[in-house]
């Protein structure tokens, strides 16, 4: 059983291997020139005139919780679904009443107004 | 092969040890040119979309193109941004790279052909594809300049918001599968084109696919790009090699997605012309790759002609798509599916 995934850590070590190994050829083949108006970052030709790691909208962060929440419940719903053959009518009606309280969250997250971007 | 190499009086633990490199090795490169030439159908595609008629002028009709671009990449020098975190700046290209590449392993190719048969398949896949986002955000962070950071911000909030669908697709897929071994979930869809989940999960596989342009910041959903906006989003500050390696990842991504899409949807490498009388016969002799790569070939066409056709969302509305329309259809899916197992209705759950 656990042999059938050595594969797939040696694939893990080799995907990441192959990144590795291209940067470190960008770095041999290419040239490394760097000067200052080189390595200042992009903006629009003018020099930054902020610090780039500003404030942002809070949205970005209301979304991330709403996400693990509902990631959460997929999580829940994985094993459940393998078996729900076996489970038969009880393990429906369970997940039906499961789902339900996550709908009603959902409809109050959504007269909330979290989910509005203007 | 396997068993010349056992043959050579290795230590089992070595033999095997070679057998799993050759096998991944035959994976990883017909897909490395997959990828090269994805990009060069992008091009032509999109091209004669609009009347042109694209790359002509390297190697033959311009066939070698991506390979020049390559070596083009190659050689372009790695700039660091004097402010940014060098680390985490390098650190980015390489997590975007790696799990578009090592969700290969357990990707069947065939009832046989497959590197890992393993029974948690999709779960590796569904945690691979969603390390993209990592990536992403750590490039935007770590590049220490407004462009990016507010590409990478675009970029977490709507992969996350896709992939909540994309998850509850899956769970529709698991449910008719009974499975999460994609060998046995392309096995479930057996006898014909009308047994394939697409039908039974017909808004499930609508959503799967749209999920999955949104998840690879595929146009109509590239805000995290928006280069008439953000000039290149998360990408601004990366060049040579270190660009190339976010760009590879997004086209290897492209492929699975299409991939992951024939085989939980469209059956996989099973022939379409299952159960029809005299067409079956006559097309028993193609083997099942060719089906799964014309499937995908499909699927890989529909990306870029998306791209051609629709223009790209506002950030509101993709966020209104995927929480308010997406979301929603899912779950009162997975609710009528459940029910539809468990009455065994239809052809498909008896």
């Amino acid at each position: 059983m656990l042999e059938n995934y050595l594969p797939i850590l040696i694939f893990l070590i080799i995907g990441f291997g192959v990144a590795v190994v291209m940067l470190a050829l960008g770095f041999v083949l290419g040239p490394q020139r760097p000067d200052q108006a080189k390595r200042s970052p992009y903006e629009c030709g003018f020099e930054a005139f902020e610090d780039s790691r500003m404030k942002f909208d809070v949205r970005y962060y209301l979304v991330a919780i709403l996400f693990i929440i509902f990631d959460l419940e997929i999580a829940f719903l994985f094993p459940w679904a393998v078996v729900l053959k076996e489970l038969g009518m009880f393990g429906f009606l369970a997940m039906v009443m499961f789902l339900g309280i996550l709908v009603i969250g959902f409809i109050y997250e959504w007269k909330k107004g979290a989910l509005e971007w203007e | 092969m396997a068993e010349f190499i056992q043959g050579l009086g290795l230590p089992e633990a070595l033999a095997t040890f070679i057998i799993i490199l050759i096998k991944i090795v035959a994976i990883l490169m017909p897909l490395l040119l997959a990828l090269a030439y994805l990009t060069f159908a992008e091009r032509k595609v999109l091209n004669y979309f609009q009347a042109r008629v694209g790359p002509l002028h390297v190697g033959p009709r311009g066939w070698l193109t991506p390979i020049a671009d390559a070596i083009k990449m190659l050689f372009k020098e790695i700039i660091i941004p004097s402010g940014a975190n060098r680390f985490l700046f390098l650190l980015s290209p390489v997590l975007a790279f790696g799990p578009a590449m090592a969700a290969w392993a357990v990707i069947p190719f065939d009832a046989e052909l497959l590197l890992a048969d393993v029974n948690a398949a999709l779960l590796y896949v569904l945690a691979l594809t969603s390390f993209a986002v990592y990536g992403i955000i750590l490039a935007g962070w770590a590049s220490n300049s407004k462009y990016p950071f507010l590409g990478a911000m675009r970029s977490a909030a709507q992969v996350v918001s896709y992939e909540l669908a994309m998850g509850f697709a899956l769970v529709g897929v698991i449910m008719a599968g009974q499975s999460l071994n994609l060998r046995e979930i392309v096995l479930a869809q057996q006898g014909g084109l009308w047994m394939w989940f697409w039908l039974p999960l017909l808004p499930l596989f609508v959503i799967y696919f749209i999920s999955g342009l949104a998840e690879t910041n595929r146009p109509p959903f590239d805000l995290a790009e928006g280069e008439s906006e953000i000039v290149a989003g998360y990408q601004v500050e990366y060049s040579g090699i270190s660009f190339g390696l976010f760009f590879m990842a997004e086209y290897a991504n492209m492929i699975l997605i299409s991939v992951l899409t024939s085989l939980m949807f469209l059956g996989g490498w099973l022939s379409p012309f299952e159960g029809i009388p005299y067409l079956e016969e006559w097309f028993a002799w193609v083997p099942g790759i060719v089906w799964l790569l014309l499937k995908t070939s499909f699927f890989l066409l529909l990306f870029l002609w998306v791209r051609a056709t629709f223009p790209r969302y506002r950030y509101d509305q993709l966020m209104r798509l995927g929480w308010k329309v997406l979301i929603p259809i899912t779950i009162v899916w997975l609710i009528l599916l459940g029910g539809a197992i468990v009455g065994e209705v239809g052809p498909w759950f008896d």
